[in-house]
């Protein structure tokens, strides 16, 4: 029999706040953490506006020493603050740096969509261009190696089970949740750690707004530039941040009396194969709703019993795609379908992070029984006015909101499904 | 520079890469870079650098190695500022 996972502790760092009762607050008042970036206009992007966590710098220094401030980029902050927030979180304590004691039985997955762009785009290359690669230091490496998130956070914590990073595009974060899910019903980890960051640096947004993909119409109007399932979206707004969730095996969890936020009952993760309609950036269709029914099957639910839906949903010409992929996948047309939402009105795509950040969402939903309003979309999309009605404007208070299916799509025609389920005894 | 000068410099060079500051309170010119304050061996690096940089000289590889004491680290700087 597979073993139980569930999630004990959660942190983020979020546009839109810090801390579970920040980001709570934020989702619950409909608060947009997009603004307006000077540096954006100066640098002639067309979007000029974004999600970028607020006052990390003081956050970074009352949490951390010298010595460890100093080899972590933006994308390691994300990650190192909101791993320490969900450990802490979980009633686990931080161990001394000076402890020789490893946690043998708790591991970590976190990646990024594109990672530590800030050290490249501000040291290696204009260092190494100079012919100054001699006074580069030693922190370079462990902040631009792939796995440099999962590193930092495991010398912070003293993991020693899997410590690794994932990457698959906007699906980073998901994918990071799913494969920690089926390490500990494997057996091989009581404890993981799991999630997604992404640092804020202009030149990880550059190429999409290269790709035209980020909206260039809300410049003006930052909160209402983030549009998804609107007729009046023009594409994307970048985000960035970090968030980790503690999937604990529940005979552990219950073992050390921890509080139970919700079951991760089951999900799945694959690929179109840029095929069938599928292509480099956009999704398969039959892989996406291959992977909702796959994730649904291995829960053990049916389609019905999905009471509300947090989307992909970017605010690009693929959301009413979306919409229409989790008609087909469920079964479900406009009468009969969930409630649908996106985190991303209010904190943007946060790419690697994103799936992470809208995971903490979901969570905090059933464990706290509400649904937050997907903003900036009182003009729903033409091809989707049918489904209006399954659009939350304002919090909705749903107390006995049990399973919330939670989706992420990424470039390269990968797809992902978590399948989450209000803890009960 | 006179050496108790240097030494206060090299203290707060190395208040970066000490795991613990609090262990340079006490540190004297006998105290160990990597055992006494737990400086990562990748750090010795950035500490050849920024003394480089505060002393307005240049340690060539030879030099840093022979630096595993604060003590070390003074008879370098001076033998480069003399």
């Amino acid at each position: 029999m597979k073993r139980r996972v569930v999630i004990t502790g959660m942190g983020v760092l979020a546009p839109n706040g810090h801390g579970l009762e920040e980001y709570e607050a934020a989702l619950r008042e409909g608060r947009s953490g997009i603004r307006y970036i000077p540096e954006l206009k100066e640098l002639n992007f067309a979007c000029q506006v974004g999600g970028i966590p607020q006052g990390v710098e003081a956050i970074r220094e009352r949490y951390f020493v010298p010595e460890q401030l100093i080899s972590m980029n933006e994308n390691i902050s994300y990650a190192a603050i909101s791993a320490v927030d969900a450990w802490r979180d979980a009633g686990l304590t931080v161990p001394s740096f000076d402890s020789d004691e490893v946690d043998w039985d708790s591991g970590i997955i976190v990646g990024s969509g594109i990672g530590g762009m800030d050290t490249i785009a501000n040291i290696v290359v204009p260092m190494v261009n100079a012919g100054k690669v001699k006074r580069m230091g030693s922190s370079i490496v462990e902040q631009v190696m792939n796995s440099g998130t999962s590193a930092r956070v495991g010398g912070l914590l003293a993991l020693g089970n899997q410590v690794t990073s994932n990457s698959s595009a906007c699906s980073t974060g998901n994918e990071a949740i799913f494969d920690a899910m089926t390490r500990i019903r494997a057996g091989l980890a009581k404890r993981m750690l799991a999630g997604g960051t992404e640092g804020a640096s202009p030149h990880i947004w550059a190429g999409f707004d290269a790709m035209r993909v980020l909206s260039k119409k809300s410049n003006d109007r930052p909160e209402e530039a983030s549009r998804p399932m609107s007729a009046s979206a023009g594409g994307f707004i970048p985000g960035s941040g970090g968030a980790l969730l503690l999937l604990e095996d529940l005979e552990t969890a219950q073992a050390r009396g921890a509080r139970i936020y919700a079951e991760l009952l089951g999900g799945h993760v694959n690929c179109g194969g840029h095929r069938m309609g599928g292509s480099m950036t956009a999704p398969n269709p039959t892989g996406v709703k291959r992977c909702i029914l796959a994730a649904i099957a291995d829960a053990g639910i049916s389609a019905q019993d999905i009471e509300a839906i947090n989307g992909h949903l970017t605010a690009t010409f693929a959301d009413p795609y979306e919409v229409k992929n989790w008609t087909g996948a469920l079964e479900r047309g406009p009468e009969n379908f969930p409630y649908i939402q996106s985190t991303k009105s209010m904190v943007g795509h946060c790419l690697g992070a994103a799936g992470a950040i809208e995971c903490v969402a979901v969570v905090l939903e059933l464990y706290k029984g509400f649904l937050h309003p997907s903003i900036n979309c009182e003009d729903v999309h033409p091809e989707i006015t049918a489904f209006s009605k399954s659009i939350p404007h304002q919090t909705v208070e749903c107390p006995d909101l049990k399973i919330i299916a939670k989706a992420g799509f990424g470039f390269g025609d990968v797809n992902s499904c978590l399948i989450f389920k209000k803890w009960e005894e | 520079m006179d050496e108790k000068k240097i030494f206060e410099e090299l203290i707060n060079i190395l208040r970066l890469y000490a795991k613990d500051p609090a262990l340079l309170e006490t540190a004297t010119k006998d105290t160990h870079i990597l055992n006494d304050l737990k400086v990562n061996s990748a750090r010795l690096v950035d500490v050849i650098i920024k003394c480089e940089d505060v002393f307005g000289i240049e340690i060539d590889d030879d030099d840093a190695d022979k630096i595993r004491t604060i003590g070390n680290a003074i008879e370098v700087v001076q033998s480069k500022l003399a």
